[in-house]
């Protein structure tokens, strides 16, 4: 097991056995088979609901889940050069002695030749491989160990952007193994843990200029092992799979009565009642709105298949989409349910065994669930992996027969899309942000190692340059 | 350490009747002063005995990847009665008559893989505690430890590791304590643990890497709470061993000088089964494996084992970058890693992948390490890695065979594709180093695994879920 100890804390420490008996009880909920019904009833009554939502929480609900576009310019504009002669791996095909254009920061052409001016720079790349930036899902660095706000299991008021520690070195190591954005979570301690942080690994740059633009909100729900023992091990509830999922059920709840209780004075206020007194604003409770509004992308920490199911139904009962499930070792078993509604993994190339609800786990998960149409991607968890993301995916052709554009894929524009940035970056087309790495050999290999990674066409790294092999930044700046 | 008694029990097992067997082993692998001077009891539990001899296999038209003498395009392997009876190019060695051929054609086949630290057989979740005998932590001078004691042949972590080619592995106790216990050396196939565990006891960790330390609060520390007192606990017992073996020699000259006389025999110093596991250590007869990450730790922890007079295998080194070329000076090999460590905030993101080319050119012997159970099978990855990172392909592949063969002192069974070596060899469809490469058959003493694990059979059961 190799993680940073901030991951480990939440995996590794003290004992947990399963104790409980959800299967049984999950059945009242999702039916195997023959439930569409029932489940369309939901989706039905949560229509008009969720336009009701729309129309009275505006007094109530004023962040947009959606991060800053307006920090500051995200590239430097100066860039505009030709990447030619290299083999492009988009995501969607392979192209022999392939040239990218890149110009103000975006990817403006590409193919077997490219239209550009005589006067642009050109990098012959060779015959080396060019790809996206690899895209890692589920990140825990540059937190500075400020992982789980563990004191209470509902924190979704919690923002990884006020934890951020943007000078952290993992962010470099990353970059320099050709991550060029990431989405940062808060640990698994907690039931609902915070709302992450999606960054583009510009090492050097101030904490606002990494931040990624318009990047959708993601918000962090785990559910198992760690919440139950941390807070099992403070005789606080939840001990149980039981309690983890009462314990959500009851922050909805709150959150549903509280949507309430502002919809009730909205409209008094609209009849024109001056004497309505506005409920207390309360930042956890809004978030849980903003969650149910769908105005959030809800990741969830997940390993047993039955867990899945389990969190699918409560999503369903409240009315909230899932957008990706995380670890989710145990997908192979229910691929369908995922498949069905649209939802993602977000896994291990072929960690196991670390922990109980670890000790099903499979290489083969990844592939099998990408066969039942699940969006698949491979994703670090740790400061060590996200380093070589590339060798994990390659691994999905070995377990289960991926193609190179589907281990591709697992790399940038699943999670890419899990992220929501998919219309963004995540693979070689035109118009998406020039975030791209060169390859010194095959990227879907031991060997391929990244020689040049660029963000919105500039570059961040050359592993040609001495130091730290960073064009715009020098160690002690 | 051609002359070691590892080596001389490994070929006692493979050669020798049963009764003759029995005794080398009691002799050989009791390893203690006491045992040559009969003072003390008893070997270590059962010897090993060789699996059952299998049928005769043909492995042909594959790449051979023999390590010892080039690479074989189109060869042929032929094994008989666990050993490996001929290797060559098709056409120079002769199929027998009957023998079950595996067409490897397209094929690599190399010998079987080698993991120099590994903690398989003692851990099956880490999370559950129950199932972890990882490390006695009570104390930090540990060396009556025998993870042979604690092996699990049953681990379901063991066929997950051979699926991936790896045929034998160093099992030692997790580095928490100075002294945490002597490693065995195993083969990842057997009906049980005597067949598995090929030498018990083959080394001693002797960890300085400053996680040794009991250090977590001034609360609750312990002694040692710093690297000063984990030295000097060290060198304590070391020279408390000293001390023990000297009274073992008083009493002997005693009773030897007392039966000339005719006189009573002097009654013997009690026992002490701590002091009495470092003997073999401070005579020589086997190496300690010094493990340091930094320079500062190494060269202590060099120095403790050097007044010692030790023999040493170094472990690590993943922050001994600035003192290499002195390290090279000593002529230890040097168990390297793991490369997947983290450099130093200052460094460059690739100062700990480029320790195994570092030191390959230096002309250091490197062996490849997993540190680890469940990765196991990963073992090879971190070898292709080093490569992208400047450690020559040939000598990647011997560092993880021949090289930790030669270490741990059984190259006359393990570590190539050589006439009369153990039958341990892969059939892969690709570079053993690649992680996309899919292994196809793996041999044991010339026994073919099922590829079959815990894994791919819930890979199968869900797989084929109607």
């Amino acid at each position: 097991m190799r993680a940073n100890a901030f991951t480990q804390y939440p995996r590794t420490r003290g004992v947990s056995l399963p104790g409980c008996e959800l299967g049984t009880m999950l059945n009242s909920w999702i039916l195997p088979s023959g439930d569409s019904m029932n489940r369309n009833k939901v989706t039905a009554r949560r229509g008009p609901r969720l336009l009701g939502y729309a129309i009275l929480l505006a007094g109530c609900v004023s962040a947009a889940a959606q991060q800053p576009a307006n920090y500051s310019a995200t590239h430097s504009g100066k860039n505009e050069f030709v990447i030619k002669n290299a083999i492009l791996l988009t995501t969607h095909g392979r192209i022999e002695h392939g040239s990218v254009y890149v110009k103000d920061g975006k990817i403006v052409a590409y193919g077997a030749s490219v239209a550009a001016p005589a006067t642009v720079t050109v990098i012959d790349a060779e015959g080396k491989y060019v790809t996206p930036g690899i895209i890692d899902p589920h990140s825990h660095m540059a937190l500075d160990g400020d992982g789980n706000e563990a004191t209470n299991p509902v924190v979704p008021q919690m923002m990884m952007k006020d934890a951020f520690d943007y000078n952290d070195k993992a962010i470099y190591r990353a970059l320099a193994g050709g991550v060029t954005s990431s989405l940062l979570l808060h640990g698994s301690a907690d039931m609902i843990g915070g709302q992450a942080v999606v960054i583009k690994t510009k090492y050097g740059l101030d904490r606002d200029q990494m931040i990624f633009p318009g990047a959708p909100q993601s918000i962090k729900f785990a559910s198992g092992e760690n919440p139950k023992r941390v807070f099992g091990d403070k005789k606080q509830l939840p001990s149980t799979r039981m309690g983890n999922f009462e314990v959500m059920r009851e922050a909805f709840t709150q959150a549903k009565d509280y949507e309430r209780s502002w919809n009730e004075y909205n409209e008094k206020v609209k009849k024109g009642d001056k004497t309505a007194s506005a409920p207390k604003k309360d930042l956890k409770l809004e978030a849980l709105v903003q969650v149910l509004q769908g105005k959030m992308l809800v990741q969830i920490h997940c390993y047993r298949s039955d867990e899945m199911l389990t969190e699918i139904a409560i999503a369903n009962e409240f009315g909230y989409k899932i957008r990706a499930f995380h670890h989710a070792l145990e997908a192979y078993k229910v691929p369908d349910f995922l498949a069905k509604d649209n939802i993602g993994i977000a896994t291990f190339a072929d960690w196991w065994g670390y922990k109980y609800e670890a000790w099903d786990a499979i290489p083969w998960n990844a592939v099998i669930a990408m066969r039942h149409g699940v969006k698949v991607a491979i994703k670090s968890d740790s400061d060590d992996y996200m380093r070589r993301l590339n060798q994990e995916a390659a691994k999905t052709m070995r377990y289960g027969g991926a193609t190179e554009d589907e281990a591709m894929q697992m790399l940038t524009i699943n999670p890419a899309w899990i992220m929501g940035i998919d219309d963004k970056t995540g693979s070689i087309d035109v118009g998406k942000d020039a975030d791209l790495v060169l390859w010194s050999g095959y990227p879907l290999s031991s060997y391929g190692v990244p020689e040049k990674v660029w963000i919105d066409g500039d570059m961040y790294f050359d592993r040609g340059l001495p130091g730290l092999g960073m064009p715009q930044y020098q160690e002690g700046q | 350490m051609k002359e070691t008694a590892l080596r001389l029990s490994l070929i006692a097992l493979r050669c020798s009747p049963f009764a003759l067997r029995v005794s080398l082993i009691a002799i050989l692998l009791a390893g203690t002063v006491m045992a040559q001077s009969k003072t003390t009891p008893a070997a270590r539990p059962p010897a090993p005995v060789a699996l059952d001899p299998a049928k005769q296999i043909a492995i042909t038209g594959g790449k051979l990847l023999t390590i010892t003498h080039g690479t074989i395009e189109n060869g042929v392997i032929v094994i008989q009665n666990g050993k490996i009876t001929a290797v060559g190019a098709a056409g120079s060695v002769k199929v027998p008559a009957g023998a079950q051929v595996i067409d490897a054609k397209g094929m690599t086949v190399y010998p079987g893989l080698i993991d120099s630290e590994s903690h398989l057989g003692l851990t099956e979740i880490d999370a559950v505690k129950d199932t972890n005998d990882l490390v006695e932590t009570s104390d930090e001078i540990m060396p009556h430890m025998h993870v042979a004691d604690a092996f699990h042949a049953e681990s379901e972590l063991i066929p997950v590791s051979r699926y991936n080619g790896v045929t034998n592995a160093i099992v030692a106790p997790e580095s928490k304590d100075t002294l945490p216990g002597q490693d065995s050396f195993i083969q990842l196939a057997g009906s049980d643990a005597s067949q598995m565990l090929l030498v018990r006891d083959i080394a001693m960790p002797l960890n300085f890497t400053g996680k040794q330390r009991r250090n977590e609060s001034f609360a609750t520390a312990s002694y040692p709470q710093t690297r000063m007192g984990m030295a000097a606990q060290m060198r304590q017992a070391f020279t408390d061993a000293q001390g023990y073996a000297q009274k073992w020699e008083d009493y002997n000259n005693k009773k030897k000088a007392a039966a000339k006389a005719g006189d009573a025999p002097p009654s013997p110093p009690s026992r002490d089964l701590k002091l009495e596991a470092l003997l073999p250590y401070l005579e020589g007869k086997k190496p300690v494996i010094v493990k340091a990450e930094e320079p500062g730790d190494l060269e202590t922890a060099y120095a403790l084992a050097q007044e010692f007079k030790l023999r040493m295998i170094l472990n690590g080194l993943t922050q001994s970058q600035g003192i290499f070329d002195k390290v090279a000076s000593w002529k230890l090999p040097v168990i390297v890693g793991s490369i997947y460590d983290d450099p130093k905030a200052w460094e460059r993101y690739d100062a700990v992948y480029k320790v195994p080319g570092e030191l390959s050119k230096r002309g250091v012997k490197i062996a490849f390490a997993s540190f680890d159970a469940h990765q196991v099978r990963n073992l090879p990855y971190a070898a292709g890695f080093a490569v992208a990172f400047g450690l020559p392909y040939d000598e990647a592949m011997k560092a993880l065979t021949l090289y930790p063969a030669q270490i741990w002192g059984v190259d006359d069974q393990l570590g190539s594709l050589d006439v009369g070596k153990t039958a341990n060899v892969v059939v892969a469809n690709g570079d053993p180093l690649d992680v996309t490469t899919d292994v196809k058959h793996v041999f044991i003493q010339g026994r073919e695994i099922p590829m079959v694990n815990r894994q791919t059979e819930l890979r199968d059961r869900y797989q084929n879920k109607p």
